[in-house]
């Protein structure tokens, strides 16, 4: 994963509840078994029923940032909507709230995510809608979102995640490290668990 | 010590390391694979030149892109096909055993866990999969991951988690006829919302839960996630003991008796602390349907098409809205009136003996509704051999339902089972997102015996009329 510290650019207003993984990448697209070439793919539905659907609009292209509503990447757990978001280009989501398996996912991969209240999402969501080009800042180190102009509020973010996103840290490597405690844990394990093999 | 959750006392006696402002590391007992979410974490296995740590905890089985078949031929999707080869190759170079397609046990992967009596109470359990939650119904905790935490357990068998907090979901009372667990878990995510268990592991009890099934509790813990929460579970009781029991991967002997021993321990301790309590009059549980995109927006069978314009919060508005433009539904429509074009039984929500069972004790001597086209899945070889012993596969054949071989099929659009543009589903399955069961489809989500009698009327039917 590559060190993630601060995402600088203009910002995607997808002002809709519950925005699960099948609408961020459907399933008949994770047929593949590499982590790439989901981009194309992204909100495939409602880019193609809707032609000024938000993504489709040309002054949102290459943004960086999207801004999401509640209970954002609910349903499947699966990380290929992470890899298709990052592959249209996104670096952080600022919203509302995220569900779990999507937040472990993100942190996994690198994708920050800025969780703030729904008033603040809500006014960077107009302000996006308004001014598609308007810059916002998600800047980890310091935990804050701002905006030219003295605008800043704070999130909350896992100190364990913030240390992996800002050293680009595997965290199968620091497991391993363990390696003795995962050894003697697995010499106290009860013999009468079950094995799928003999 | 503190008073305990069952779900702390399982986490407890997992934990491998903890560490301040470090999640914990906690070891697994059982993880779950399939073709969709594994081959990238096969490749990073491969790259980093490590290994399955322990494949003789580890099991996988191809149930997403399979298609319900011609199951001996080539599958129609080439790009299927490879993911599936993919899992095979993956399995035989990393030493994972495999129930593959032509096996007599492959199926859904929450299908076949338990019924090879590998999920055991107090276990913790994953998978590259949401509805690991499924097997929460053991009394074992186990919630679903994304492909780099597949490749972190493959590496380690281990999975730093933050701790959840605790939510407990009691159901009261005695169920009403017709009153299924399908109905119950869509209660309390009406209940709840979508989002009300995120964060949390939700633990349900109460008469209601003690009184069912263990496939019951089953089609519950596996819908937990569609409330937010990663994980849900039931403590193990007679009623779990006696279905592991005897069981191919199940204690036998002594190590039965000593197992039984071990699971009595596990239960909440009076007294422990929940960080939510939602309490549901079990005896209030109706027959319910989904009208929405999201498994909360749902009513009794009797009741009509909720109008956007009545919910408070503007924001409820606007989703409600959106979701009757996608479902092309009026307010005020009554439930029994909605024209069905499919039916599907199935999933790893419904797909097990009993749900066939009460599918068929609706269907029998009936037919299904002409212009319906209607099909039932089992979720395993297994139980698709059970089920064709019991004379349910002929039961549901004469009837005119379409009765194929074991898979995910219709529930998520990944194979060759899917509805067309437009087309109006009563679907046993787990989510009525947009989309979920094909471009443009519509699903609405039921119990078996609520999908079953949608069949035959070709609409939906309140079952306490039909009989």
């Amino acid at each position: 994963m590559d060190p993630v510290a601060t995402v600088t650019g203009h910002a995607i207003p997808l002002p809709r509840a519950d925005v699960d993984t099948d609408q961020i990448i459907p399933a008949r697209h994770l047929k593949r078994i590499e982590r790439t070439g989901y981009g194309e793919f992204a909100f495939e539905y409602w880019r193609k029923n809707d032609p000024d659907f938000v993504v489709n609009r040309p002054e949102y292209q290459d943004a960086p940032i999207l801004l999401a509503g509640p209970n954002f990447g609910c349903g499947s757990s699966r990380e290929h909507a992470v890899w298709a978001l990052q592959q249209m280009g996104l670096r952080a989501v600022v919203g509302t709230s995220f569900a779990d398996i999507f937040r472990n996912n993100s942190a996994k991969m690198g994708l920050l995510l800025a969780p703030l209240e729904p008033a603040d999402v809500g006014y960077l969501m107009q302000r996006a809608q308004d001014t598609p080009d308007a810059q916002i800042t998600v800047d980890l180190p310091t935990q804050s979102v701002s905006i030219p102009g003295g605008w800043r509020r704070s999130f909350e973010i896992d100190p364990f995640v913030k240390h992996c996103l800002l050293n680009g840290l595997d965290d199968i490597g620091l497991t391993l490290q363990h390696e003795d405690a995962i050894a003697a844990f697995e010499a106290q394990r009860p013999a009468l668990l079950p094995r799928t093999k003999r | 010590m503190p008073p305990r959750t069952l779900a702390q006392k399982i986490w407890d006696a997992h934990l491998v390391h903890r560490e301040e402002s470090r999640p914990d590391l906690l070891y697994i007992d059982l993880h779950l694979t399939h073709e969709v979410t594994s081959a990238q974490a096969f490749d990073g296995l491969r790259l980093n030149g490590r290994r399955v740590r322990r494949p003789d905890l580890t099991i996988a089985t191809p149930d997403h892109n399979v298609p319900t078949v011609d199951r001996d031929k080539p599958f129609p999707d080439p790009l299927s096909q490879q993911q599936v080869d993919a899992l095979r190759v993956n399995c035989a170079e990393f030493d994972v055993p495999i129930f593959d397609v032509l096996d007599a046990r492959q199926g859904i992967v929450h299908v076949i866990g338990p019924e090879q009596g590998l999920t055991q109470p107090g276990m913790t359990i994953v998978c590259g999969d949401s509805h690991t939650s499924t097997h929460g119904a053991f009394g074992a905790l186990a919630f679903g991951i994304g492909t780099s935490e597949v490749e972190h357990v493959f590496a380690t068998q281990t999975l730093p988690q933050r701790r959840l907090k605790q939510m407990s979901v009691e159901v009261t009372g005695q169920l009403p006829p017709w009153g299924t667990p399908k109905d119950i878990i869509l209660t309390i995510i009406n209940r709840i919302g979508v989002g009300g268990g995120v964060g949390h592991v939700i633990e349900y009890r109460g008469d209601v839960i003690r009184n069912i099934s263990m496939e019951g509790r089953m089609t519950i813990c596996n819908m937990t996630i569609e409330g937010g929460a990663r994980a849900g579970l039931i403590a193990p009781d007679e009623t779990t003991f006696a279905y592991v029991k005897g069981r191919p991967h199940a204690p036998a002997g002594d190590d039965w008796d000593a197992a039984v021993a071990r699971w009595r321990t596990l239960a909440t301790d009076p007294g422990a602390a929940f960080d939510k309590e939602v309490v549901i009059d079990g005896t209030e549980i109706e027959p319910h349907v989904t009208w929405g995109t999201t498994p909360a927006q749902s009513v009794p069978v009797h009741g009509d098409i909720p109008d956007p314009d009545a919910f408070d919060d503007p924001a409820a508005r606007e989703t409600a809205q959106r979701a009757l433009d996608y479902q092309r539904l009026q307010p005020g429509t009554k439930i029994t009136e909605i024209p069905l074009d499919r039916v599907f039984i199935g999933s790893c929500t419904n797909s097990r003996i009993e749900d066939l069972r009460a599918a068929a004790a609706v269907v029998r001597g009936r037919r299904v509704a002409d212009g319906v086209r209607a099909m039932v899945v089992p979720g395993s070889g297994l139980v698709k051999a059970q089920a064709e012993e019991e004379g349910l596969a002929d039961l549901f054949r004469d009837a005119g339902f379409e009765w194929r071989e074991a898979g995910c099929s219709m529930c998520l659009g990944m194979n060759p089972d899917i509805l067309q543009p437009g087309e109006r589903c009563a679907s046993t399955s787990n989510r009525n997102f947009e989309g979920r069961q094909g471009p443009g489809g519509r699903t609405h989500l039921v119990s078996p015996p609520m999908a079953a009698a949608a069949a035959l009327a070709g609409h939906f039917v309140d079952l306490r009329e039909l009989f």
